[in-house]
């Protein structure tokens, strides 16, 4: 090697390290800190303890706040997929005019439906509905917000099951509904996994929403609560926190695992196994 | 087992496209029934309108006893096999073949037994637990006719069945469809636009163009005596030769030959006629149609040789192997008796046969 390709070479490796670290840091504090006696925000080896762990058990809301996302993210995702799937078939199947034209302003306003320029009204309209505090309302309006990118996406997958697999069936006498179920859906299968996970991850990471129209403490989901765990001198609580985030972190990853897994979808490469 | 009968049935698309015209067509019971015609002729809206997949726009559907115009697909009783197959990628061959039987919600046990049967049937016993995408085109093939024998529908229609194999394929794949059909005894439909296809499978053969039926007949039939030129023209695995001439003192020149008109049949002077003779119908001889040997191409056991007459029209016949003539020689080439056609040349419909004179 030439003197020009140890140092090149030395250049890239230290910027690989970098760009390494930058990553690997916070994931290593989040794998540590949780079990770390005095939890700082500094990376070290932790002084192992459990403590941390009772101490966010105790915690007054910490759970309840899981427990109220887990309850939101299943409402938006079950309905964003389920809803999202059957519009798309139907977009993907009948051809009414201006067809794509919907479909494209539908996807330009759902940024703005429940996105910051419509907070106002929304809240207006939830409050005036009495559906403030309700994790199923707020549920159902993420889910409102997620379906237009739900639909465009999954009618692309749609579009791609032929046509004649469904007159097939058809023929051989399947209703509707079997069309649907036997054909349709399992075909289209890959793609209405990776829109649960999607879903499941933008309801599950959403602030402003539930910040919004959940007022009431006890009904907050965790991405909301884990801005007010404070201690009493108002500075960032570090015992529940890196054991917060933990469970934060968990069931999105547990949900790529699982749905991977059962259906495989993938995200990584092009190339099938 | 049923007949079909289409009373004038149209199919008439939302552009304003008559893709079936006013079609009238029975097609008996237990029949091998081929549909034939260049793409966009209608042949494959007629299928799916007997199917039921497109909507009749007028006229009726008539499958056994039962008028099946509003009737949805599913309860017609006919079974149908797509170009592209339509196997069901996500389920192994069993559940393909099975396919009808689970529609019907019939058990477990039955549904694997017709599977069984059927396939060991279309010889695809060894690959029940194959997926589509495992097989080859031609056990593709079979297991979408498997699906379709699984139905035990009255009505088999099939849409292009061997288009999607490979030459070599295509040959076995329709003796093995023959032979099922046979066996089957299934009043069978199916839409070719190969015209060899059509006249190797079918009992009967209806040429299509612009939506109507050109000609119906067997394929001896179709093949010997168009009905029109544009049936001529299509049926035929070398061209037909078709002259155009005109009627002069009660005989017809064409290509230097005198031609005598069918017996009866009263030309007016300087009718416009189309003279048809298969290059497999000429043959050399002493007097007939005389012209210098431009081409000669090889078919194999034969050659097909063409002929540049006198103004400058050209002429196909085929000549045994080791007969076949020089280029540059003059050859003089005569239709076997009857084998000599001519058509109107403004309607170009069929008049009759004719026989050359010199």
């Amino acid at each position: 090697m030439t003197p020009r390709q140890v140092l090149r070479r030395t250049v890239y490796i230290v910027f690989i390290a970098v760009v390494l670290a930058f990553f690997a840091v916070p994931l290593l504090w989040l794998a540590s800190a949780p079990f770390d006696s005095d939890p700082g925000l500094g990376l070290r080896w932790p002084d192992w303890t459990l403590d941390n762990w009772r101490i966010t058990f105790e915690h007054p809301y910490a759970l309840g706040s899981l427990l109220n996302s887990i309850v939101l993210c299943a409402v938006a995702t079950i309905v964003t997929t389920a809803l999202g799937t059957l519009a798309a078939y139907a977009l993907s199947r009948v051809r009414i005019p201006g067809r794509d034209a919907l479909l494209y302003l539908l996807l330009l306003l759902s940024s703005v439906v429940t996105g910051t320029a419509a907070m106002v009204p929304i809240f207006v309209m939830m409050f005036q509905l009495g559906l403030i505090n309700s994790q199923y309302a707020t549920g159902l309006v993420i889910a409102g917000g997620m379906l237009p990118a739900a639909i465009f996406i999954l009618k692309d997958f749609i579009d791609s099951v032929p046509r004649s697999y469904e007159e097939s069936a058809r023929v051989f006498g399947a209703s509707p509904t079997q069309v649907l179920l036997h054909v349709v859906l399992p075909i289209a299968r890959p793609g209405i996994a990776t829109i649960l996970v999607w879903a499941f991850v933008q309801a599950w990471g959403n602030f402003l929403l539930p910040f919004l129209l959940l007022r009431d403490v006890e009904a907050q989901p965790a991405a909301v609560l884990l801005r007010t765990l404070r201690d009493e001198g108002g500075s960032a609580n570090l015992t529940v926190i890196p054991v917060f985030s933990l469970l934060y972190a968990i069931p999105v990853v547990a949900l790529y695992l699982f749905v991977s897994k059962r259906y495989g979808f993938r995200f990584h490469g092009g190339i099938k196994a | 087992m049923a007949d079909i009968e289409l009373t004038e049935l149209s199919t008439v698309y939302p552009n304003g496209v008559r893709a079936v015209d006013e079609l009238d067509l029975s097609i008996v019971d237990g029949e091998f029934f081929a549909l034939l015609g260049p793409s966009g002729c209608g042949k494959t809206t007629l299928l799916r309108t007997i199917a039921g997949l497109e909507q009749a726009t007028s006229g009726s559907v008539r499958i056994g006893d039962a008028d099946v115009t509003r009737v949805e697909p599913g309860r017609r009783g006919v079974a149908m096999v797509f170009q592209d197959y339509a196997l069901f990628p996500h389920m192994t061959v069993a559940q393909n073949i099975a396919y009808p039987l689970r529609v019907r919600r019939e058990s477990k046990q039955a549904q694997r037994e017709a599977a069984e049967s059927t396939a060991a049937g279309l010889g695809l016993a060894g690959l029940l637990e194959r997926r589509p995408g495992q097989l080859s085109g031609g056990q593709q093939q079979r297991v979408a006719l498997a699906r379709a024998v699984a139905m035990e529908a009255s009505v088999l229609l099939l849409d292009e069945p061997l288009s999607n194999l490979d030459a070599r394929l295509r040959l076995e794949a329709r003796t093995f469809l023959k032979r099922l059909q046979r066996e089957l005894g299934l009043t069978t439909v199916f839409v070719t636009h190969d015209q060899a296809e059509a006249l190797a499978l079918a009992d009967r053969i209806a040429v299509m163009s612009d939506g109507k039926i050109r000609q119906l007949g067997t394929p001896k039939e179709v093949f010997q005596r168009p009905a029109d030129t544009f049936v001529a023209n299509f049926i035929g695995s070398t061209p037909m030769n078709l002259l155009t001439g005109s009627v002069s003192d009660g005989a017809v020149e064409v290509a230097g030959a005198r031609l005598v008109p069918p017996d009866g049949l009263d030309l007016a002077e300087g009718t416009p006629v189309v003279a048809g003779i298969r290059p497999e119908y000429l043959r050399p001889a002493a007097v007939g149609i005389t012209g210098t040997v431009s081409i000669v191409e090889n078919l194999g056991v034969t050659s097909l040789v063409t002929l540049e007459c006198a103004d400058d029209t050209l002429v196909g016949l085929t000549v045994a192997e080791h007969e076949e003539p020089a280029i540059g020689t003059t050859l003089t080439a005569n239709p076997d008796p009857g084998r000599l056609l001519l058509y109107h040349g403004e309607t170009r419909e069929l008049l009759g046969a004719a026989a050359v004179v010199g």
